[in-house]
């Protein structure tokens, strides 16, 4: 059994089957990393070079964490520092580095598209760690695995994601996976920040008003407001955003049901999530961070046997 | 295909190992037992309740263990890990490993790099249901050993739990 697919570029070329391999193979570096010497040396014959050409905290440390602990040597490149900045192509980067012979390559990209283009033109394994607005394949998996352990499993949840839907690629990328797996899909935000047409074109259910949306939900996962991905004003303020959009703690407690939250991060407290709801005991976020370094360790195992063509 | 176990060898082969696996350790409480996943945890089952009956009900401790990331063939063919549940400390104690067939000997050394993430065992042993004796590719031997049998490479050795046998293809 081993995936359809060479690259991680996104959920979207995924089969259901590819996502359940992913999910069960994390289950088990889940184990590992309990254990005394939370290493294995599955990978130590490969290189894998960490390329950020956007700013990252969690995804950038937990890919390097988990190429560590499967035995990978790593290299990390950031753009800033780099020759980037005297004007070296994508492309030229990249066959730099990959004459150094490494093996697989982790990208992060500000332009959607850009692991396609490269994944045409190199002969590495690429996994996509985010691309402009497009797809975030490792945090929707990481999602779902930690849905999974909290609620057992995808089938038949309610899963709502709030907020920015309309600049984020973690939206996508869970869309993709969740609709897969047999989980029900609704998006909920203000209508300048959900894109037209989407309940049509992605299968997913379109809500405005805030209190709704988590009552009809299992799990709410609430994503960033974009800013910086934002040319045009979209909503008057941040604080009035925060007044009608804003998960708060009194929200939760008037709903008569008790539901997950989740947030990929980096939270902006105050805003789309007030801090004692992501601070509070019904937030899966920090096991969302813990649960990203087994997926990560189970997308670079599955794909590293693919990396030797 | 030939029968090397029926349903009743196999069933006194797996009393036997039980009772040499007592004869050297009377005392189960610094003894451990390890079954290699995916198909030495049955035979450790088995071997579990046969000792379980001579020591008077004293339970044996008993674990499984994956050894798919310890493979010396990750990139050249891609195996589904299984669970891997050691429930005890292993430090110190002397760890008996349970394999159904030995073969060329790559599972075991698998497992023995697997073994020193849990902890340093004082001694490691193996217990094996089959050993085909002249297919090894490392140096490794079995302590306790059901039936040894000739092969070559081209065959294959199957326990059926659910015909209750060993067979050779």
């Amino acid at each position: 059994m081993q995936l359809s697919t060479k690259h991680l570029l996104g959920i979207k070329d995924l089969s259901r089957e590819d996502i359940s391999l992913i999910l069960s193979t994390a289950t088990q570096f889940k184990e590992v990393l309990q254990r005394p010497v939370k290493k294995v040396p599955s990978l130590r014959d490969v290189t894998v070079v960490n390329l950020f050409y956007e700013n990252s905290t969690r995804t950038r440390i937990s890919f390097e964490l988990a190429e560590k602990r499967l035995g990978a040597d790593t290299i990390n490149f950031s753009a800033s520092g780099s020759s980037v900045a005297k004007g070296e192509t994508l492309l030229d980067t990249v066959n730099n580095i990959l004459s150094m012979k490494v093996d697989m390559v982790v990208m992060r990209h500000s332009a959607s598209g850009a692991p396609h283009f490269l994944a045409k033109h190199i002969p590495a394994a690429i996994i996509n760690a985010g691309d402009g607005i497009n797809e975030h394949p490792t945090q929707a998996l990481l999602d779902a695995f930690s849905i999974t352990e909290k609620l057992g499993s995808l089938e038949g949840k309610k899963i709502v994601l709030i907020g920015d839907i309309m600049h984020s690629r973690v939206a996508l990328s869970n869309i993709y996976l969740l609709t897969k797996m047999g989980a029900e899909v609704m998006v909920a935000g203000p209508p300048t920040l959900i894109p037209k047409y989407i309940a049509e074109a992605l299968n997913v259910k379109v809500e405005y008003d805030i209190r709704r949306a988590l009552q009809w939900c299992d799990v709410a996962n609430v994503l960033r407001i974009q800013l910086e991905r934002q040319n045009q004003v979209l909503f008057s303020s941040l604080r009035e955003y925060n007044l009608a959009y804003g998960v708060s703690k009194g929200l939760l407690d008037s709903l008569k049901k008790e539901i997950v939250i989740m947030h990929p991060g980096p939270i902006n407290r105050g805003v789309e999530i007030d801090s004692d709801v992501a601070d509070g005991n019904q937030s899966i976020i920090l096991n969302q961070v813990e649960n990203g370094v087994a997926v990560r360790m189970a997308a670079l195992y599955l794909l590293a046997g693919k990396s030797n063509a | 295909m030939k029968t090397i176990l029926d349903k009743q060898q196999l069933h006194l082969t797996i009393l036997r190992l039980a009772h040499q696996l007592m004869e050297n350790n009377i005392d189960l409480k610094d003894v451990v037992f390890i079954g290699i996943q995916p198909r030495g945890v049955q035979v450790g089952v088995r071997l579990m309740e046969s000792i379980q009956q001579l020591s008077a009900g004293e339970k044996p401790q008993y674990g499984i263990l994956d050894i798919t990331f310890y493979r010396d063939d990750v990139r050249d063919e891609l195996h589904v890990a299984s669970t891997t549940e050691i429930a005890f400390s292993i430090e110190g104690k002397k760890v008996i490993l349970i394999d159904d067939v030995l073969y060329t000997g790559r599972t075991i050394r698998a497992a023995l790099d697997a073994l020193q993430d849990f902890g340093r065992p004082q001694k490691v042993e193996l217990c094996v249901l089959v050993d085909r004796r002249f297919n090894r590719e490392l140096p490794i031997q079995p302590d306790y050993c059901g039936k040894a049998i000739d092969t070559v490479i081209s065959q294959k050795v199957k326990v059926e739990w659910d015909k209750e046998a060993v067979v050779l293809y």
